[in-house]
Protein backbone atom coordinates (compact mmCIF):
# COMPACT_ATOMS: atom_id res chain seq x y z
CA UNK A 1 0.00 0.00 0.00
CA UNK A 2 1.20 3.73 -0.76
CA UNK A 3 2.26 5.56 1.88
CA UNK A 4 1.32 9.58 1.46
CA UNK A 5 4.43 11.86 2.98
CA UNK A 6 5.38 15.24 2.17
CA UNK A 7 9.76 15.28 1.67
CA UNK A 8 12.20 17.57 0.40
CA UNK A 9 14.45 15.75 -2.46
CA UNK A 10 17.37 14.63 -0.61
CA UNK A 11 15.10 13.06 2.21
CA UNK A 12 12.68 11.03 -0.28
CA UNK A 13 16.74 9.52 -1.91
CA UNK A 14 18.04 8.97 1.51
CA UNK A 15 14.45 6.86 2.45
CA UNK A 16 14.84 4.82 -0.96
CA UNK A 17 18.52 3.69 0.15
CA UNK A 18 17.15 3.30 3.47
CA UNK A 19 14.58 0.90 1.96
CA UNK A 20 16.70 -1.10 -0.62
CA UNK A 21 19.51 -1.44 2.72
CA UNK A 22 22.71 -1.47 0.37
CA UNK A 23 25.76 -3.17 1.32
CA UNK A 24 28.16 -0.16 1.74
CA UNK A 25 28.13 3.47 1.20
CA UNK A 26 31.54 5.25 1.31
CA UNK A 27 30.77 9.10 1.09
CA UNK A 28 32.02 12.58 1.64
CA UNK A 29 30.01 15.49 1.95
CA UNK A 30 29.19 18.42 -0.15
CA UNK A 31 25.90 20.89 -0.39
CA UNK A 32 23.90 19.73 -1.70
CA UNK A 33 23.92 16.91 -1.34
CA UNK A 34 25.45 16.30 2.34
CA UNK A 35 21.59 15.75 4.02
CA UNK A 36 21.79 12.11 2.26
CA UNK A 37 24.90 10.66 3.53
CA UNK A 38 23.97 12.51 6.96
CA UNK A 39 20.24 10.75 7.06
CA UNK A 40 21.65 7.05 6.13
CA UNK A 41 24.58 7.35 8.97
CA UNK A 42 21.21 8.54 11.01
CA UNK A 43 19.39 5.30 9.88
CA UNK A 44 22.67 3.27 10.44
CA UNK A 45 23.26 4.82 13.68
CA UNK A 46 19.50 3.96 14.90
CA UNK A 47 19.91 0.15 13.52
CA UNK A 48 17.47 0.97 10.71
CA UNK A 49 19.63 -1.04 8.32
CA UNK A 50 22.82 -2.91 8.18
CA UNK A 51 24.97 -0.88 5.58
CA UNK A 52 28.35 -0.61 6.02
CA UNK A 53 29.17 3.78 5.75
CA UNK A 54 32.77 4.33 5.07
CA UNK A 55 33.55 8.05 5.99
CA UNK A 56 36.41 8.96 3.19
CA UNK A 57 38.78 12.13 3.28
CA UNK A 58 37.44 13.05 -0.35
CA UNK A 59 35.19 12.19 -3.16
CA UNK A 60 38.01 10.79 -5.28
CA UNK A 61 38.14 8.17 -2.48
CA UNK A 62 34.54 7.93 -2.08
CA UNK A 63 34.01 6.22 -5.98
CA UNK A 64 37.85 4.44 -4.72
CA UNK A 65 35.91 2.91 -2.39
CA UNK A 66 32.70 1.95 -3.70
CA UNK A 67 34.46 0.19 -6.36
CA UNK A 68 36.46 -2.17 -4.37
CA UNK A 69 33.41 -2.92 -2.61
CA UNK A 70 31.63 -3.18 -5.40
CA UNK A 71 34.46 -5.46 -6.94
CA UNK A 72 34.06 -7.36 -3.93
CA UNK A 73 30.69 -8.06 -4.47
CA UNK A 74 28.67 -5.49 -2.38
CA UNK A 75 26.00 -3.95 -3.04
CA UNK A 76 27.41 -0.09 -3.40
CA UNK A 77 26.45 3.81 -3.42
CA UNK A 78 27.32 6.50 -2.66
CA UNK A 79 25.71 10.74 -3.07
CA UNK A 80 27.63 13.92 -4.02
CA UNK A 81 27.41 17.41 -6.34
CA UNK A 82 29.08 19.51 -8.48
CA UNK A 83 33.21 19.58 -7.56
CA UNK A 84 32.44 16.43 -5.78
CA UNK A 85 31.90 14.94 -9.07
CA UNK A 86 34.72 16.67 -10.85
CA UNK A 87 37.08 15.02 -7.51
CA UNK A 88 36.03 11.73 -8.90
CA UNK A 89 36.48 11.99 -12.26
CA UNK A 90 39.12 9.50 -12.92
CA UNK A 91 37.59 6.88 -10.79
CA UNK A 92 34.33 7.59 -12.19
CA UNK A 93 35.86 5.88 -15.90
CA UNK A 94 37.47 2.81 -14.09
CA UNK A 95 33.99 2.33 -12.29
CA UNK A 96 32.58 2.33 -15.99
CA UNK A 97 34.99 0.20 -17.72
CA UNK A 98 35.08 -2.42 -14.76
CA UNK A 99 31.40 -2.60 -15.08
CA UNK A 100 30.74 -2.23 -11.77
CA UNK A 101 26.79 -1.40 -11.01
CA UNK A 102 27.26 1.34 -8.34
CA UNK A 103 24.55 3.80 -7.92
CA UNK A 104 25.59 7.45 -7.39
CA UNK A 105 22.99 9.67 -5.68
CA UNK A 106 24.19 13.17 -7.67
CA UNK A 107 22.67 16.09 -6.70
CA UNK A 108 23.14 18.55 -9.46
CA UNK A 109 25.00 21.94 -8.60
CA UNK A 110 26.77 24.02 -10.76
CA UNK A 111 30.60 23.52 -11.06
CA UNK A 112 33.10 26.37 -10.04
CA UNK A 113 33.14 29.45 -10.65
CA UNK A 114 32.34 31.77 -9.62
CA UNK A 115 31.68 29.59 -6.86
CA UNK A 116 28.48 29.13 -6.49
CA UNK A 117 25.94 26.47 -4.37
CA UNK A 118 23.01 26.42 -6.78
CA UNK A 119 21.73 24.37 -9.21
CA UNK A 120 22.84 23.33 -13.06
CA UNK A 121 23.53 20.56 -15.09
CA UNK A 122 27.35 21.41 -15.80
CA UNK A 123 28.28 18.70 -13.10
CA UNK A 124 26.84 15.89 -14.39
CA UNK A 125 27.06 16.63 -18.23
CA UNK A 126 30.55 17.05 -17.57
CA UNK A 127 30.31 13.51 -16.98
CA UNK A 128 28.59 12.60 -19.44
CA UNK A 129 31.04 10.71 -21.59
CA UNK A 130 32.21 8.64 -18.67
CA UNK A 131 30.23 5.68 -19.18
CA UNK A 132 27.53 6.20 -17.17
CA UNK A 133 23.98 5.39 -17.46
CA UNK A 134 22.13 8.71 -16.21
CA UNK A 135 18.86 9.43 -15.53
CA UNK A 136 17.23 13.34 -14.50
CA UNK A 137 14.22 13.79 -12.33
CA UNK A 138 11.47 16.67 -12.19
CA UNK A 139 10.23 15.71 -8.95
CA UNK A 140 11.00 14.64 -5.54
CA UNK A 141 8.87 11.80 -6.59
CA UNK A 142 11.12 11.10 -9.27
CA UNK A 143 13.86 11.23 -7.47
CA UNK A 144 12.87 8.38 -5.36
CA UNK A 145 11.08 6.35 -8.04
CA UNK A 146 14.21 6.62 -10.00
CA UNK A 147 16.61 5.24 -7.58
CA UNK A 148 14.35 2.55 -6.72
CA UNK A 149 15.02 1.34 -10.38
CA UNK A 150 18.75 2.67 -10.15
CA UNK A 151 19.74 -1.51 -8.80
CA UNK A 152 17.52 -3.03 -11.19
CA UNK A 153 18.55 -1.23 -14.25
CA UNK A 154 22.75 -1.43 -13.28
CA UNK A 155 22.96 -4.68 -12.47
CA UNK A 156 21.45 -6.53 -14.91
CA UNK A 157 24.10 -8.89 -16.75
CA UNK A 158 23.01 -7.47 -20.03
CA UNK A 159 23.93 -3.46 -18.28
CA UNK A 160 26.34 -4.19 -15.46
CA UNK A 161 26.94 -0.09 -15.47
CA UNK A 162 27.03 2.23 -12.44
CA UNK A 163 23.83 5.02 -12.75
CA UNK A 164 24.10 7.93 -11.62
CA UNK A 165 20.23 8.96 -10.36
CA UNK A 166 20.17 12.83 -10.68
CA UNK A 167 17.71 15.63 -9.07
CA UNK A 168 18.58 19.47 -9.07
CA UNK A 169 19.90 20.84 -6.23
CA UNK A 170 18.02 23.18 -3.69
CA UNK A 171 15.15 23.29 -6.41
CA UNK A 172 13.98 20.09 -5.46
CA UNK A 173 16.52 18.64 -3.04
CA UNK A 174 15.79 20.98 -0.22
CA UNK A 175 12.06 21.62 -1.50
CA UNK A 176 9.18 20.03 0.60
CA UNK A 177 6.01 18.40 -1.47
CA UNK A 178 3.82 15.87 -1.20
CA UNK A 179 5.19 11.98 -1.96
CA UNK A 180 4.25 8.78 -2.25
CA UNK A 181 6.04 6.40 -0.58
CA UNK A 182 6.13 1.96 -1.24
CA UNK A 183 5.78 -0.06 1.66
CA UNK A 184 10.02 -1.00 2.83
CA UNK A 185 9.29 -4.66 1.71
CA UNK A 186 7.89 -3.80 -1.45
CA UNK A 187 11.24 -2.12 -2.31
CA UNK A 188 13.24 -4.91 -1.33
CA UNK A 189 11.06 -7.25 -3.70
CA UNK A 190 11.42 -5.18 -6.07
CA UNK A 191 15.13 -4.10 -6.23
CA UNK A 192 15.72 -8.01 -4.68
CA UNK A 193 19.28 -9.42 -3.50
CA UNK A 194 22.80 -8.80 -5.03
CA UNK A 195 24.20 -11.58 -6.76
CA UNK A 196 27.09 -10.69 -8.82
CA UNK A 197 28.37 -13.43 -11.10
CA UNK A 198 31.96 -12.91 -10.61
CA UNK A 199 33.63 -11.10 -7.36
CA UNK A 200 36.73 -10.73 -5.72
CA UNK A 201 35.76 -12.59 -2.22
CA UNK A 202 34.34 -15.58 -4.37
CA UNK A 203 37.68 -18.27 -3.56
CA UNK A 204 36.10 -20.64 -5.90
CA UNK A 205 36.59 -17.80 -8.93
CA UNK A 206 39.46 -16.12 -8.64
CA UNK A 207 39.72 -13.10 -11.07
CA UNK A 208 41.31 -9.82 -11.33
CA UNK A 209 39.09 -6.29 -11.42
CA UNK A 210 41.15 -3.50 -13.33
CA UNK A 211 44.48 -4.85 -14.27
CA UNK A 212 46.47 -3.25 -17.54
CA UNK A 213 44.82 -4.14 -20.62
CA UNK A 214 47.30 -4.13 -24.06
CA UNK A 215 46.19 -2.80 -27.06
CA UNK A 216 45.32 -6.33 -28.93
CA UNK A 217 42.40 -5.86 -26.20
CA UNK A 218 41.73 -2.49 -24.35
CA UNK A 219 39.74 -1.47 -27.22
CA UNK A 220 36.83 -4.32 -27.49
CA UNK A 221 36.58 -3.73 -23.82
CA UNK A 222 35.41 -0.12 -24.63
CA UNK A 223 33.24 -1.62 -27.58
CA UNK A 224 31.46 -3.79 -25.18
CA UNK A 225 30.95 -0.97 -22.65
CA UNK A 226 28.76 0.78 -25.27
CA UNK A 227 27.51 -1.90 -26.64
CA UNK A 228 26.11 -2.36 -23.05
CA UNK A 229 24.73 1.08 -22.20
CA UNK A 230 22.98 0.55 -25.92
CA UNK A 231 21.23 -2.43 -24.03
CA UNK A 232 20.52 -0.57 -20.98
CA UNK A 233 18.15 1.29 -22.94
CA UNK A 234 15.45 -1.77 -23.27
CA UNK A 235 16.24 -3.20 -19.48
CA UNK A 236 15.49 0.77 -18.18
CA UNK A 237 12.06 0.44 -20.61
CA UNK A 238 11.57 -3.18 -18.72
CA UNK A 239 12.33 -2.10 -15.37
CA UNK A 240 10.25 1.38 -15.79
CA UNK A 241 6.86 -1.37 -16.77
CA UNK A 242 7.43 -3.42 -13.95
CA UNK A 243 7.73 -0.26 -11.90
CA UNK A 244 4.65 1.12 -12.77
CA UNK A 245 3.03 -2.20 -11.93
CA UNK A 246 3.90 -1.47 -8.56
CA UNK A 247 3.45 2.19 -7.88
CA UNK A 248 1.36 2.74 -10.55
CA UNK A 249 3.66 5.74 -11.73
CA UNK A 250 4.84 5.04 -15.52
CA UNK A 251 8.38 6.34 -16.94
CA UNK A 252 9.71 5.94 -20.35
CA UNK A 253 13.20 6.90 -21.69
CA UNK A 254 11.39 10.25 -22.02
CA UNK A 255 7.94 12.32 -20.92
CA UNK A 256 5.18 13.75 -23.82
CA UNK A 257 3.41 16.30 -22.50
CA UNK A 258 0.35 17.58 -25.08
CA UNK A 259 3.44 16.75 -28.20
CA UNK A 260 0.56 14.81 -29.58
CA UNK A 261 -0.74 17.50 -31.98
CA UNK A 262 2.10 20.18 -31.11
CA UNK A 263 3.15 22.88 -33.26
CA UNK A 264 5.64 24.18 -30.73
CA UNK A 265 7.75 21.73 -28.47
CA UNK A 266 10.53 22.40 -25.59
CA UNK A 267 12.87 19.75 -24.76
CA UNK A 268 13.71 20.15 -21.61
CA UNK A 269 15.38 18.22 -18.27
CA UNK A 270 14.85 17.98 -14.61
CA UNK A 271 12.73 20.03 -12.52
CA UNK A 272 11.97 23.07 -15.13
CA UNK A 273 10.00 20.43 -17.07
CA UNK A 274 7.04 21.13 -14.70
CA UNK A 275 7.75 24.42 -14.50
CA UNK A 276 7.54 24.44 -18.72
CA UNK A 277 4.37 21.86 -18.16
CA UNK A 278 2.18 24.23 -16.18
CA UNK A 279 3.27 27.09 -19.44
CA UNK A 280 2.19 24.63 -21.64
CA UNK A 281 -1.47 24.17 -20.12
CA UNK A 282 -1.55 28.27 -20.07
CA UNK A 283 -0.85 28.88 -23.45
CA UNK A 284 -3.12 25.82 -24.60
CA UNK A 285 -6.11 27.36 -22.83
CA UNK A 286 -4.98 30.41 -25.70
CA UNK A 287 -5.27 28.59 -28.61
CA UNK A 288 -1.15 27.90 -28.79
CA UNK A 289 -0.27 24.26 -29.50
CA UNK A 290 2.94 23.99 -27.20
CA UNK A 291 3.95 20.55 -25.42
CA UNK A 292 6.95 19.54 -23.84
CA UNK A 293 9.48 16.57 -24.05
CA UNK A 294 10.82 16.31 -20.70
CA UNK A 295 14.18 13.93 -21.59
CA UNK A 296 14.22 11.77 -18.66
CA UNK A 297 17.61 9.67 -19.96
CA UNK A 298 20.28 11.16 -21.13
CA UNK A 299 22.70 8.36 -21.11
CA UNK A 300 21.82 6.36 -22.88
CA UNK A 301 20.34 8.72 -25.14
CA UNK A 302 17.67 8.21 -27.04
CA UNK A 303 18.48 10.18 -30.30
CA UNK A 304 16.38 7.88 -33.19
CA UNK A 305 13.18 7.80 -30.19
CA UNK A 306 13.29 11.76 -30.02
CA UNK A 307 14.10 12.42 -33.47
CA UNK A 308 10.48 10.23 -33.83
CA UNK A 309 8.76 12.15 -31.60
CA UNK A 310 9.45 15.77 -32.97
CA UNK A 311 9.03 14.53 -36.58
CA UNK A 312 5.42 16.32 -36.52
CA UNK A 313 6.55 19.55 -34.72
CA UNK A 314 7.41 22.60 -36.52
CA UNK A 315 9.91 23.65 -33.99
CA UNK A 316 11.83 22.79 -31.18
CA UNK A 317 13.35 24.68 -28.20
CA UNK A 318 16.25 22.67 -26.93
CA UNK A 319 16.90 23.82 -23.18
CA UNK A 320 20.74 23.47 -21.86
CA UNK A 321 21.08 24.09 -18.47
CA UNK A 322 24.91 24.16 -18.80
CA UNK A 323 27.42 25.47 -21.38
CA UNK A 324 29.55 23.85 -23.72
CA UNK A 325 31.85 27.03 -24.27
CA UNK A 326 32.00 26.21 -28.09
CA UNK A 327 29.79 28.86 -29.90
CA UNK A 328 26.91 27.05 -30.78
CA UNK A 329 25.18 25.19 -27.94
CA UNK A 330 24.97 22.53 -24.95
CA UNK A 331 25.65 19.17 -24.35
CA UNK A 332 21.33 18.43 -25.28
CA UNK A 333 21.35 21.03 -28.31
CA UNK A 334 24.54 19.22 -29.88
CA UNK A 335 22.84 15.82 -29.62
CA UNK A 336 19.26 16.65 -30.47
CA UNK A 337 20.09 17.87 -33.60
CA UNK A 338 22.78 15.45 -34.51
CA UNK A 339 19.74 13.37 -33.84
CA UNK A 340 17.38 14.82 -36.24
CA UNK A 341 19.71 15.86 -39.02
CA UNK A 342 20.14 11.71 -38.77
CA UNK A 343 16.81 10.47 -38.99
CA UNK A 344 15.89 13.53 -41.34
CA UNK A 345 13.61 15.65 -39.40
CA UNK A 346 14.14 18.97 -40.89
CA UNK A 347 12.20 20.94 -38.09
CA UNK A 348 13.29 24.49 -36.90
CA UNK A 349 15.86 24.22 -34.11
CA UNK A 350 16.38 26.70 -31.08
CA UNK A 351 19.02 25.98 -28.47
CA UNK A 352 18.44 28.02 -25.61
CA UNK A 353 21.39 28.52 -22.55
CA UNK A 354 18.95 28.75 -18.89
CA UNK A 355 19.12 28.81 -15.36
CA UNK A 356 23.20 28.28 -15.02
CA UNK A 357 24.31 28.57 -11.18
CA UNK A 358 20.69 28.91 -9.77
CA UNK A 359 19.51 31.29 -12.26
CA UNK A 360 15.52 31.33 -11.37
CA UNK A 361 13.28 29.63 -14.69
CA UNK A 362 9.98 30.86 -15.04
CA UNK A 363 7.08 30.39 -16.53
CA UNK A 364 7.30 33.66 -18.23
CA UNK A 365 10.79 32.68 -19.58
CA UNK A 366 9.06 29.54 -21.25
CA UNK A 367 5.70 31.77 -22.62
CA UNK A 368 8.60 33.98 -24.55
CA UNK A 369 10.60 30.63 -25.90
CA UNK A 370 7.40 29.43 -27.30
CA UNK A 371 7.02 33.13 -28.32
CA UNK A 372 9.96 32.99 -30.65
CA UNK A 373 9.70 29.49 -31.74
CA UNK A 374 6.33 30.76 -32.87
CA UNK A 375 7.57 33.90 -34.60
CA UNK A 376 10.29 31.44 -36.44
CA UNK A 377 7.35 29.33 -37.87
CA UNK A 378 4.29 31.93 -38.77
CA UNK A 379 6.54 35.14 -40.14
CA UNK A 380 10.06 33.61 -40.38
CA UNK A 381 11.73 35.40 -38.05
CA UNK A 382 16.02 34.66 -37.38
CA UNK A 383 17.05 34.84 -34.57
CA UNK A 384 20.55 33.06 -33.43
CA UNK A 385 20.31 29.67 -33.03
CA UNK A 386 22.21 29.60 -30.10
CA UNK A 387 20.57 32.02 -27.43
CA UNK A 388 20.72 32.30 -23.29
CA UNK A 389 17.28 33.19 -21.56
CA UNK A 390 16.92 35.02 -18.20
CA UNK A 391 20.25 37.21 -17.99
CA UNK A 392 19.87 40.39 -16.11
CA UNK A 393 18.86 42.88 -18.68
CA UNK A 394 21.42 45.78 -19.92
CA UNK B 1 -1.41 28.31 -10.76
CA UNK B 2 -4.70 26.28 -10.80
CA UNK B 3 -7.76 25.66 -8.90
CA UNK B 4 -7.87 26.98 -5.00
CA UNK B 5 -3.87 28.18 -4.65
CA UNK B 6 -2.01 30.48 -2.75
CA UNK B 7 1.20 31.76 -2.96
CA UNK B 8 3.41 33.35 -0.02
CA UNK B 9 6.46 34.81 0.03
CA UNK B 10 8.80 34.86 3.27
CA UNK B 11 10.99 37.63 4.07
CA UNK B 12 13.64 37.50 6.85
CA UNK B 13 17.20 37.08 7.89
CA UNK B 14 19.42 34.53 8.16
CA UNK B 15 18.81 32.59 11.67
CA UNK B 16 15.70 34.01 12.77
CA UNK B 17 13.31 30.82 10.91
CA UNK B 18 11.54 31.73 7.90
CA UNK B 19 13.17 29.13 6.22
CA UNK B 20 11.60 26.56 8.98
CA UNK B 21 8.81 28.11 8.77
CA UNK B 22 7.98 27.94 5.37
CA UNK B 23 8.47 24.25 6.22
CA UNK B 24 5.90 24.17 8.96
CA UNK B 25 4.08 25.74 7.02
CA UNK B 26 3.57 22.93 4.46
CA UNK B 27 4.48 20.35 6.74
CA UNK B 28 0.70 21.65 8.70
CA UNK B 29 -1.18 22.09 5.40
CA UNK B 30 -0.03 18.70 4.02
CA UNK B 31 -1.95 17.34 6.99
CA UNK B 32 -5.01 19.00 5.81
CA UNK B 33 -4.75 17.13 2.80
CA UNK B 34 -3.27 19.81 0.42
CA UNK B 35 -0.54 19.86 -2.11
CA UNK B 36 2.45 21.77 -0.67
CA UNK B 37 5.65 23.39 -1.52
CA UNK B 38 7.93 24.83 0.67
CA UNK B 39 11.30 25.98 -0.20
CA UNK B 40 14.03 28.77 0.81
CA UNK B 41 16.21 30.54 -1.61
CA UNK B 42 19.75 29.73 -0.89
CA UNK B 43 22.94 32.07 -0.88
CA UNK B 44 25.25 32.89 0.47
CA UNK B 45 24.06 31.89 3.86
CA UNK B 46 25.00 34.26 7.01
CA UNK B 47 23.41 34.80 10.10
CA UNK B 48 21.49 38.32 9.53
CA UNK B 49 21.68 38.52 5.98
CA UNK B 50 18.47 39.05 4.06
CA UNK B 51 16.90 35.45 3.00
CA UNK B 52 13.69 34.40 1.37
CA UNK B 53 11.29 31.14 1.65
CA UNK B 54 7.97 30.57 -0.20
CA UNK B 55 5.15 28.41 0.02
CA UNK B 56 2.95 27.13 -3.01
CA UNK B 57 -0.64 25.37 -1.33
CA UNK B 58 -2.82 23.92 -3.76
CA UNK B 59 -5.73 21.58 -4.19
CA UNK B 60 -4.06 20.69 -7.57
CA UNK B 61 -0.61 18.71 -8.18
CA UNK B 62 1.89 21.78 -7.62
CA UNK B 63 4.10 21.51 -10.92
CA UNK B 64 6.03 25.09 -11.03
CA UNK B 65 9.32 25.05 -9.49
CA UNK B 66 10.31 28.60 -9.83
CA UNK B 67 10.51 31.23 -6.80
CA UNK B 68 7.54 33.62 -6.09
CA UNK B 69 6.83 36.62 -8.08
CA UNK B 70 3.61 37.45 -7.91
CA UNK B 71 2.59 36.09 -4.20
CA UNK B 72 -0.82 36.26 -2.57
CA UNK B 73 0.73 36.82 0.98
CA UNK B 74 3.94 38.17 2.07
CA UNK B 75 5.34 37.34 5.40
CA UNK B 76 7.78 39.97 6.72
CA UNK B 77 10.10 38.36 9.90
CA UNK B 78 11.83 41.55 10.55
CA UNK B 79 11.13 45.02 10.44
CA UNK B 80 14.79 46.30 9.37
CA UNK B 81 13.85 44.45 6.06
CA UNK B 82 11.77 47.05 5.13
CA UNK B 83 13.57 49.77 2.99
CA UNK B 84 16.45 47.30 2.47
CA UNK B 85 14.60 44.82 0.36
CA UNK B 86 11.20 45.76 -1.92
CA UNK B 87 9.08 43.13 -0.03
CA UNK B 88 5.97 44.02 -1.19
CA UNK B 89 6.98 43.84 -5.37
CA UNK B 90 4.73 42.07 -7.60
CA UNK B 91 2.52 41.57 -4.23
CA UNK B 92 -1.53 41.00 -5.49
CA UNK B 93 -3.29 44.17 -4.51
CA UNK B 94 -5.98 42.04 -3.49
CA UNK B 95 -3.77 39.54 -1.10
CA UNK B 96 -1.62 40.92 2.06
CA UNK B 97 1.40 41.71 3.78
CA UNK B 98 1.80 41.13 7.36
CA UNK B 99 4.57 42.85 8.72
CA UNK B 100 6.54 41.82 12.18
CA UNK B 101 6.63 45.67 13.92
CA UNK B 102 5.36 46.70 17.32
CA UNK B 103 3.96 49.66 15.05
CA UNK B 104 0.26 49.78 13.71
CA UNK B 105 -0.26 48.72 10.29
CA UNK B 106 -1.15 52.74 9.23
CA UNK B 107 2.60 53.71 10.18
CA UNK B 108 3.94 50.46 8.00
CA UNK B 109 1.68 50.98 5.28
CA UNK B 110 3.79 54.30 4.06
CA UNK B 111 7.06 51.66 4.19
CA UNK B 112 5.95 49.60 1.46
CA UNK B 113 6.85 51.24 -1.64
CA UNK B 114 2.84 52.26 -2.26
CA UNK B 115 1.68 48.92 -1.63
CA UNK B 116 -2.55 49.32 -1.00
CA UNK B 117 -3.61 46.23 -0.53
CA UNK B 118 -4.48 44.64 2.95
CA UNK B 119 -1.21 45.40 5.52
CA UNK B 120 -1.23 43.46 9.13
CA UNK B 121 1.26 44.04 12.07
CA UNK B 122 1.95 41.31 14.54
CA UNK B 123 4.88 42.05 17.85
CA UNK B 124 6.49 38.68 17.43
CA UNK B 125 8.77 39.76 19.70
CA UNK B 126 6.45 40.52 22.05
CA UNK B 127 4.21 37.89 21.87
CA UNK B 128 7.46 35.23 21.47
CA UNK B 129 8.87 36.59 24.77
CA UNK B 130 5.83 36.57 26.86
CA UNK B 131 5.53 33.12 25.51
CA UNK B 132 8.90 31.68 25.00
CA UNK B 133 11.02 34.04 27.34
CA UNK B 134 13.15 34.88 24.49
CA UNK B 135 12.79 35.98 20.73
CA UNK B 136 12.31 33.04 18.16
CA UNK B 137 9.97 35.25 16.14
CA UNK B 138 9.10 31.89 13.80
CA UNK B 139 6.04 30.95 15.62
CA UNK B 140 3.86 34.17 16.08
CA UNK B 141 4.60 34.61 12.32
CA UNK B 142 3.46 31.16 11.24
CA UNK B 143 0.36 31.27 12.80
CA UNK B 144 -0.12 34.91 11.56
CA UNK B 145 0.35 33.72 7.63
CA UNK B 146 -2.24 31.11 8.95
CA UNK B 147 -4.58 33.78 10.41
CA UNK B 148 -4.24 35.71 7.66
CA UNK B 149 -4.41 33.16 4.83
CA UNK B 150 -7.18 31.19 6.19
CA UNK B 151 -5.26 28.20 4.11
CA UNK B 152 -6.70 26.23 7.21
CA UNK B 153 -8.59 26.37 10.07
CA UNK B 154 -7.57 27.72 13.57
CA UNK B 155 -8.36 24.57 15.56
CA UNK B 156 -7.01 22.21 12.98
CA UNK B 157 -3.72 24.39 12.60
CA UNK B 158 -3.34 24.11 16.84
CA UNK B 159 -4.28 20.43 16.85
CA UNK B 160 -1.27 19.93 14.14
CA UNK B 161 1.09 22.31 15.41
CA UNK B 162 1.61 20.26 19.09
CA UNK B 163 1.85 17.19 17.33
CA UNK B 164 4.58 18.90 15.11
CA UNK B 165 5.86 20.40 18.19
CA UNK B 166 6.36 17.53 19.90
CA UNK B 167 8.07 15.18 17.35
CA UNK B 168 10.65 18.43 16.53
CA UNK B 169 11.17 19.16 20.16
CA UNK B 170 11.02 15.71 21.05
CA UNK B 171 14.63 16.16 23.18
CA UNK B 172 13.60 19.66 24.31
CA UNK B 173 9.53 19.17 25.98
CA UNK B 174 9.94 22.55 27.93
CA UNK B 175 9.50 24.64 25.14
CA UNK B 176 6.45 22.77 23.43
CA UNK B 177 3.79 24.60 25.60
CA UNK B 178 5.57 27.99 24.91
CA UNK B 179 5.47 27.91 21.39
CA UNK B 180 2.17 26.90 21.75
CA UNK B 181 1.08 30.30 24.08
CA UNK B 182 3.01 32.18 21.09
CA UNK B 183 0.75 30.57 18.41
CA UNK B 184 -2.61 31.32 20.42
CA UNK B 185 -1.48 34.92 21.27
CA UNK B 186 -1.00 35.46 17.86
CA UNK B 187 -4.32 34.53 16.67
CA UNK B 188 -5.41 36.64 19.87
CA UNK B 189 -3.52 39.62 18.81
CA UNK B 190 -4.88 39.81 14.92
CA UNK B 191 -8.70 38.36 15.73
CA UNK B 192 -9.53 42.06 16.19
CA UNK B 193 -8.24 43.15 12.87
CA UNK B 194 -9.11 40.07 10.19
Amino acid sequence: MAKRDRMSGNEAVAYAIKQINPDVMPAFPITPSTEIPQMVSTFIANGEIDTEFIPVESEHSSMSAAIGSEAAGARTLTATSSCGLAFMWEELLVAASNRMPIALALVNRTLSGPININCDHSDSMGARDTGWIQIYAESNQEAYDNFIQAYPIAEDPRVHLPIMICQDGFITSHAVMNIELLEDKEVKDFVGTYQPEEFLLNPGKPMAVGPYSVSNYAMEARYNQEAAMEASKDVIIEVAKKYKELSGRGFELFEEYRTEDADYIMLIIGSAAGTAKQAVDDLRDKGIKAGVLKLRVFRPFPADEIAAALSNCKAVAIMDRTESYNGHGGPLASEVTAGLYRNKVMIDTMCYTYGLAGRDFTVDTVYGIFDELKDIVENGAEYKQHRYVGLRSK
Amino acid sequence: MNGNSIEIRWHGRGGQGAKTAALLLADVCFKTGAYVQGFPEYGPERMGAPITAFNRISDKEIRVHSNIYNPDLVVVVDESLLGAVDVTSGLKENGAVIVNTDKDAASIAGKLNGYTGKVYTVDARKISVAALGKYFPNSPMLAAAVAVSGVMDKDQFINEMRSSYEHKFAKKPEVIEGNMKALTDTFAALEAYL
